[in-house]
């Protein structure tokens, strides 16, 4: 018996299981914990399906950036989840028929048209096939435009993330660089000009 | 055998999930945008599955820019997230009435 329907079926039930969890369970703390299974069990079917490069980059950079950030996010706002919950009951019916229908919709459309007669099973790689290498050498010739476009991208949203989130607040102290370099000798030193005296009787007494 | 269209079903079933996920929770920015990201996740899945079974790399290259363009996404929503939390003290959708829309 082969490995690989046992492998798919068990990631493919705990996807599944997660993305339900996501979207039922009232608190968002463990609805975020349950994306994170999510995303590592695809992680582990990318794997089966030979793309190592972007399993590891889904583990390392969506799990290990993007959901800490909104674990993060979730635990720093102080929210009470109930107000949000309302209406969930009353749409739960309508919500699991439509969800269903389209499910149907698609797989009536999907299964008989990709089965192994139309798009077989594809040729095996040799143990010395990288895919890393095979991604790269095509991300930086044919795509390099793309490329530094998605660089571009990512550089908007540090900024734009930045400057949504900066708060002045009125009563704290700034420097000002520019009034820093304007300050002149003459704005902060004065020199006075003034008769010296000897003190009388200092040095008579001690 | 595993053959292309167990993914896509996968894939199908994650994105109608997703769906019904938004609609379901429509009071919840947080769980919103969850959503929004479990759905980018079927469409990788498919995107995976087509570039595995056609031997084309270039499916993968599409998921690479997918993933990218989603972490900002996430980036700049959180940061949204933050500033209507700190203005209006609550995340809840029926409550952002401000524009009177």
């Amino acid at each position: 018996m082969a490995i690989e329907p046992v492998i798919f079926y068990f990631f493919a039930t705990i996807l599944v299981a997660a993305s339900v969890a996501v979207i039922t369970v009232p608190n968002s703390v463990h609805a975020v914990l349950f994306l994170v299974l999510a995303f590592f069990t695809s992680a582990g079917l990318w794997l089966l399906l030979e793309a190592e490069f972007l399993a590891i980059t889904l583990v390392l950079v969506y799990v290990g950036a993007v959901m800490v950030l909104f674990l993060f996010v979730v635990m720093m706002l102080d929210i009470n989840f109930e107000p949000t919950r309302e209406g969930f009951i009353k749409n739960l019916p309508i919500g699991i028929l439509v969800a269903l229908i389209m499910v149907v919709e698609i797989i009536l459309v999907v299964w008989p048209n990709f089965g192994l007669d139309t798009h077989g099973a594809p040729i095996p790689h040799g143990a010395d096939y990288s895919n890393t290498k095979e991604l790269g050498s095509v991300l930086y010739t044919v795509y390099l435009y793309a490329f530094e476009l998605a660089a571009a991208i990512l550089l908007l949203a540090i900024v734009a993330a930045i400057m949504l989130t900066l708060r002045r607040r009125p009563n704290n102290k700034y420097q000002d660089p520019g009034q820093q370099v304007l300050a002149r000798k003459a704005d902060r030193l004065r020199i006075v000009k003034m008769q010296s005296s000897p003190k009388s009787g200092n040095g008579a007494e001690s | 055998m595993i053959s292309l269209s167990h993914f896509l079903v996968l894939g199908a079933i994650l994105f109608c999930l997703s769906v019904a996920g938004i609609f379901l929770n429509r009071k919840n920015v947080i769980i919103l945008l969850m959503s929004i990201e479990l759905m980018l996740l079927a469409v990788n899945m498919n995107f995976v599955a087509f570039s595995h079974f056609h031997g084309d790399i270039a499916g993968q290259i599409f998921v690479f820019f997918i993933l990218t363009v989603a972490a900002a996404e996430a980036a700049i929503g959180l940061a949204i997230l933050i500033t209507l939390f700190r203005n209006r003290r609550t995340i809840n959708v029926g409550e952002l009435d401000n524009l009177s829309g």
